[in-house]
């Protein structure tokens, strides 16, 4: 069953946009709802799940009708779908998880507008089967996750000396050695943290970074650049 | 008044959309190239959330709110959580009149804000303002300032960006930062910035 599922195609969309096309460092989608609730690991494992389930359901729920969707309405075909799979979501997450979703707030409707989602749907489901575009689907939601779940791993660890609410370093108001650094659960830190992401995976995969619009010319004559 | 006051003040510069809630982070990382684009997404972003947000504030109190149907002579019934549905959908909605009253009364300004408008429904700036509303429970007059308040606060934002990168180009920035990389520093610092109004009430 595993061989059937996994061929070759499917293995690429779903191992691609790990870090080779991820939507948040390279596409620049989905930034939108997702920095927000980082500052914690649980609110951000949650959202990685709510998120990577609803663009793989919509994308196989959209691949699925796609040649009957007239294309001069299909924005909101694709939206009124999305939105009831997040519709569900929240009321999963309202029933279930009452602390997380009061967390989340109003960011898990968010999911709707997430560019991610819609990308994927627009980008790719629109064009192939179901069951490719559901993996498409899982794989771009993992990317994000991945992010995510970086970005938390550092602001939680190093804003609270906490992760999933467990002590990992002893603050010093309890008598340890670590003196939390309160910027990391402010919302600036958050761009800081992607931001080193960015430079750290154009860093190790140089192909990914961008042209320079302005090339700054080095003074060929003198030496050192005298004046 | 004193209240309005304080929460418009709040809604631009505190609680900005984009740099301490990051909505609206894929057009404002997108479009902040060119300060006089970034004006006119900003200008679009406003009206638009101008008129959303109260729009939505109209639909939630009389249709969706627990027992909100009284009037219709039906009691206990709780459509809230059609919310999300609703907002996006009057949001797709207004956004394409709007589109066409442009078009047909002021084409110049149709011209200029008008590629703009259909990015505009997938931002989430504006499914955020009216999710906030309901959240937070707004009335009336507060969604009005509101919605205007958070716009202009998005606007201001996004062109403060475009402004620092327009500079940004000549500068000899690290190959792996350039682009993406350095712009999320600077949104970053932006941010910081914008933290240092987080003391001022009214």
């Amino acid at each position: 069953m595993s061989a059937v599922l996994l061929n070759d195609e499917t293995k690429k969309v779903l191992i691609t946009p790990l870090v080779n096309d991820n939507p948040i460092t390279l596409q620049v989608l989905g930034i939108c709802s997702a920095l927000a609730v980082t500052s914690q690991m649980s609110t951000s494992l949650i959202m990685a799940l709510a998120l990577t389930l609803v663009t793989a359901f919509s994308s196989a729920a959209i691949s699925a009708i796609r040649n009957h969707i007239p294309s001069s309405i299909r924005i909101i075909v694709q939206m009124t779908i999305i939105a009831s799979l997040v519709i569900v979501v929240d009321q999963l997450l309202k029933a279930f998880a009452y602390d997380v979703s009061k967390q989340l707030s109003v960011f898990v409707g968010l999911i709707i507008t997430n560019c991610i989602v819609m990308g994927r749907a627009e980008g790719y489901a629109m064009k192939n089967p179901p069951l490719e575009s559901f993996m498409d689907g899982i794989g771009n939601g993992l990317g994000y996750s991945l992010i995510l779940i970086i970005v938390a791993f550092f602001r939680e660890t190093l804003g609270s000396g906490k992760l999933l609410g467990v002590e990992v370093f002893k603050l010093t108001k309890d008598g340890g050695w670590y003196d939390p650094n309160g910027l990391m659960l402010l919302p600036p830190s958050a761009f800081f943290i992607i931001g080193l992401i960015i430079w750290a995976v154009r860093q190790w995969k140089p192909e990914q970074t961008e042209k320079v619009e302005f090339k700054i010319m080095s003074i060929a004559h003198g030496e050192g650049g005298h004046h | 008044m004193e209240a309005y006051i304080s929460l418009f003040v709040k809604a631009v510069f505190i609680e900005n959309l984009a740099l301490s809630f990051f909505l609206g982070m894929c057009t404002f990382i997108a479009v902040s190239k060119k300060i006089s684009t970034a004006m006119g997404l900003g200008v679009a972003v406003m009206v638009v959330q101008a008129i959303t947000v109260p729009a939505n504030n109209i639909v939630y109190h009389a249709l969706l709110k627990e027992d909100a149907l009284s009037w219709m002579g039906i009691t206990g019934v709780d459509l809230s959580f059609l919310a999300l549905l609703s907002c996006i959908g009057m949001i797709a909605a207004l956004v394409q009149i709007l589109e066409m009253i442009l078009d047909k009364f002021f084409p110049a300004l149709y011209f200029a804000l008008g590629v703009f408008l259909p990015l505009i429904t997938v931002n989430c700036a504006i499914l955020g303002g009216s999710l906030f509303m309901i959240e937070r429970d707004y009335n009336f007059g507060e969604s009005v300032t509101y919605g205007v308040g958070s716009g202009l606060g998005w606007a201001l934002a996004i062109t403060v960006m475009a402004g620092v990168r327009e500079k940004l180009k000549y500068s000899d920035i690290p190959a792996g930062l350039q682009g993406l990389g350095i712009t999320f520093i600077t949104a970053g610092l932006m941010s910081l910035g914008f933290m240092a109004f987080s003391g001022i009430q009214l």
